[in-house]
């Protein structure tokens, strides 16, 4: 471990461990955290980052180990109590509440007189002091993602936290929002703050951290300073072997129009405008990708062409390959494939939508294919179970056993189970959003495999993302939404990151550079 | 010293069974303990009257296995409801109202038909009548999203004014506020005794049901629609499962089934109504089917379970010269183990000593 002389300890972990029943989540890790340095965690999904920052904020309690804050031994048995020793967590989803304005929720649960006059002084002093940019009489439900995270991060730092944890900051923001938090990031490191983020990645550690930890499989594995390091090393010391780290990107071939979306305009259900006057066109054999802030559309309007949504105007067109053409619009899904129009959708809420949690993975195949059954009115259990295990088979899915409920397997698994089986049907056109969102680097470039695979074999693929890295490297063109509407429409092969970032929040295509970032 | 309470991640059957044998053990001790308190007798004379109470002649082992029988056929009525998390509390009701038209059959046509004819007659009126005490909640909750729980519960009250209704409608002798034992003479739309033995037809009834409902939860693309829209509707909606339909559908088996227990209930049973005639086993049923885990098959041994306990609490009673209040004391503590188990065996508790190690 690399000692920095000079600098004081903030946070030492000393040989913790934490099992959940049989599964060794965190074994024997050591870690030391310095007064104003940005520490990155870095690991695969399962390798036990969020667990051990869970059990630092007192959400966890280890089975063994200490943990040391300021030179003495601290019990953290909860949340409260990382609070007193001015540790504090920003998780992954959001804790707010959605009806009260950023003030209320920043002093929300804390003991003493209720004093938001002078609450609110001390935050917008801490505001001014660390550069935020937050209106504090706004409601939360009027908020972007970013402002909201703007709110956790205050409420942490107005609860006096020396120490902060940021798990995954970066997968909801645009390029310029992570620009805005790393600037605060590193006011806040100059203010003596340490800070722990937790990312997948590799360009952002190397932008902000000055220092990596990383861990594999609940195990410590060792830690760079950030300057001395480069991708490639951090990556394979994740995964434990070499990995290449580059997206094919096949030509497409033999491309013709596959479905056309006219002016598909949809209302929320309060009428709130959700996409306006969306027109494009989807290709055999290529992948589309759509770039936006999330909450931008892409959700409507997946969700549209699958006959998920109600549409208020516009039209979305099938051409099958001998040319006939079928309009989808207004029809469910059970009627669109009652038409021989194979589409496959890879939701982004893959256990709320995508699968059935509770169920196991010989039962999510049969979402599918129940209708065929063994009779009219009696289920085939079989050809499930073999799509099951050969899906495990092929995409090396690890699951005790394919009566696992499927809400027991990783993020990981879990989306390998959910493509393999959108896969299996042969689909014409395949839908996927966030694909990738929130597993590994492995996984992730299983995840793309499969889809140049499917784009080779002539499939439509629509490829709803957010890394805009990625987006560049696998899509043959970029659409990007902005507030519901097409803000235009590049070619992967030479899109350029900062100009999708520009469109992603700006409604005109004319602002071509000029802002770098 | 001080513990937390945890999530288990995993129990095995045979460690929950451990779990629950435990509790009704515990339950005994404390119903011996509370009426040796009372009465001063043995504990032990107190479990075997309980045995005695249940099982202790021939007759009392069939009049068990029939309250049983009923029991089990109500809450196997409940459960692919509540398979679907549609929360059917409204067994009561649709049981009454399955009664009340068998009822009906056997007053108003007792004279006009053959007796054949008035059976089937009460058979398809009962099922017609439960179904559709099932359907107007579903209807309500598939089209405008009505809170289920409130509006079964509603017509549970409506089933029971119509039948307060209808028992002075026809009420014999006049003024006396009951029905009587209908067609005591001609015994027209009693239904029949299967071997001479007047506790067999709900007992093969049950056990028919049982085995139905099994398969068609398990086995059936019915069942099985059940089971995703119950986890899940976003997922059915997205596999183009048309929900409304299924809520509707299954609803209308539910109180179909209810129905039956209604028939039985009057035809073979009681041979007259009353608006207690289900005497609350519309919402037993609610915990026979969840202590079970909506297994049909585990809902045999739970309805056992609470059946034996409760007739075996009112025995107590009986035998040692107390009223049935004390009874329902006592049936009161055994539900409190049964459903209290429960916890233990989805949660651990774990101690942590002052110096921070956790122990299981």
């Amino acid at each position: 471990m690399i000692k920095l002389e000079k600098k004081e300890i903030a946070v030492s972990l000393r040989g913790i461990t934490k099992k959940f029943g049989k599964v060794v989540a965190n074994n024997d890790v050591n870690l030391d955290v310095y007064k104003g340095e940005i520490l990155s965690l870095l690991g695969e999904n399962g390798s036990g980052k969020t667990t051990l920052m869970n059990m630092l904020s007192g959400i966890y309690f280890p089975d063994e180990g200490q943990i040391i804050v300021n030179g003495k031994e601290a019990v953290i048995k909860s949340p409260r109590d990382a609070f007193e020793l001015g540790i504090g967590m920003v998780h992954q989803h959001f804790k707010l509440i959605d009806v009260f304005t950023a003030t209320q929720n920043i002093i929300l649960g804390l003991d003493g007189k209720l004093n938001i006059k002078g609450a609110k002084k001390e935050i917008q002093r801490i505001c001014d002091k660390y550069g935020f940019d937050i209106n504090l009489d706004k409601k939360i439900y009027d908020m972007s993602v970013s402002e909201k995270q703007t709110v956790e991060i205050v409420k942490v730092l107005y609860r006096g936290a020396n120490i902060l944890v940021l798990d995954e900051p970066t997968a909801v923001l645009t390029p310029q929002e992570t620009e805005k938090l790393f600037k605060v990031m590193r006011n806040m490191k100059s203010d003596g703050k340490s800070i722990i983020i937790i990312t997948h990645k590799l360009h952002e550690v190397e932008a902000i951290s000055d220092r990596v930890a990383v861990l594999r499989q609940g195990e410590y594995i060792d830690d760079m300073i950030t300057s001395e390091t480069n991708a490639q090393e951090m990556t394979d010391m994740m995964v434990g072997h070499a990995v290449t780290l580059n997206i094919d990107r096949p030509e497409p071939k033999n491309s013709n129009k596959r479905i056309e979306v006219k002016n598909l305009t949809v209302l929320d259900e309060e009428g709130v405008t959700k996409l306006k006057d969306v027109s494009f066109e989807v290709n055999s054999g290529e992948v589309l990708g759509i770039a936006g802030i999330s909450g931008c559309g892409q959700k409507e309007l997946l969700k549209a062409i699958a006959g998920l949504e109600k549409v208020e105007s516009g039209s979305i067109t099938y051409i099958h390959k001998d040319g006939r053409t079928e309009e989808l619009l207004g029809l469910k899904p059970r009627q669109i494939s009652e038409l021989g129009v194979k589409l496959s959708f890879v939701p982004e809420d893959r256990l709320g939508m995508g699968l059935v949690g509770n169920m196991n993975l010989a039962d999510n195949m049969m979402l599918r294919s129940y209708r065929k059954g063994k009779s009219r009115f009696f289920t085939d259990k079989k050809t499930p179970r073999t799509l099951a295990e050969n899906i495990v088979e092929k995409l090396q899915v690890v699951t005790p056993s394919i009566d696992t409920p499927v809400r027991k397997l990783s993020g990981g698994n879990v989306q390998k189970i959910l493509v393999g089986r959108e896969i299996a049907s042969g689909p014409k056109v395949l839908m996927t959003a966030y694909a990738v969102r929130g597993l590994d680097i492995n996984s992730s470039y299983t995840i793309y495999d499969l889809i140049n695979k499917q784009k080779e074999k002539g499939t439509a693929v629509i490829f709803v993302g957010e890394d805009l890295d990625v987006l560049i490297e696998l899509c043959d063109r970029i659409l990007v939404l902005c507030d519901g509407e097409v803000s235009g429409i590049v070619e992967g092969r030479n899109a350029d990151k900062n100009e999708l970032g520009m469109m992603m929040t700006s409604n005109h295509n004319t602002s071509k550079g000029g802002v770098t970032v | 010293m001080s513990f937390h309470v945890s999530k288990r991640s995993d129990i095995t059957t045979s460690k929950a069974w451990i779990i629950r044998i435990i509790a009704i053990v515990a339950a005994l001790v404390v119903c011996g303990i509370v009426t040796t308190i009372c009465t001063g007798d043995n504990p032990i004379s107190i479990f075997t009257t309980i045995f005695q109470g249940a099982f202790g002649s021939q007759r009392k082992t069939f009049i068990t296995l029939q309250y049983v029988a009923i029991l089990l056929i109500i809450s196997l009525a409940l459960t692919p409801a509540f398979k679907m998390q549609f929360w059917n509390i409204g067994g009561e009701g649709q049981v009454l109202m399955g009664g009340l038209a068998s009822a009906a059959c056997m007053i108003t046509l007792a004279d006009k038909v053959p007796n054949a004819v008035v059976i089937i007659l009460m058979i398809i009126s009962s099922i017609l009548a439960g179904a559709i005490w099932g359907l107007i909640p579903a209807l309500f909750k598939a089209l405008w999203n009505t809170n289920e729980t409130l509006s079964t519960l509603m017509m549970n009250y409506i089933a029971t004014q119509l039948v307060a209704y209808f028992v002075i409608v026809w009420e014999v002798p006049k003024g006396s506020g009951k029905i009587g034992i209908i067609n005591q003479d001609s015994n027209v739309g009693w239904l029949i005794n299967v071997a001479g033995n007047k506790y067999l037809l709900s007992i093969i009834v049950a056990v028919v049901i049982t085995i139905g409902m099994f398969i068609y939860l398990k086995y059936t693309k019915h069942g099985y629609e059940i089971s995703v829209v119950g986890e899940s509707q976003n997922t059915a909606r997205y596999v183009g499962i048309n929900v409304e339909k299924v809520i509707i559908r299954t609803m209308i088996l539910s109180g179909a089934i209810c129905g039956i227990a209604g028939l039985l209930l009057v035809g073979g049973v009681n041979h007259t109504i009353t608006t207690t005639i289900s005497d609350g086993q519309g919402f037993t049923g609610v915990m026979v089917s969840w202590l079970a885990k909506f297994n049909p098959i585990t809902m045999i041994f739970t309805s056992l379970l609470i059946i034996f306990m409760d007739r075996g609490a009112s025995e107590i009673s009986t035998a040692f010269e107390l009223n049935q209040s004390f009874a329902d004391i006592l049936t009161g503590i055994i539900l409190f183990f049964i459903i209290g188990c429960e916890f233990f065996i989805r949660y651990q508790i774990s101690f942590v000593k002052a110096n921070g190690k956790e122990e299981a």
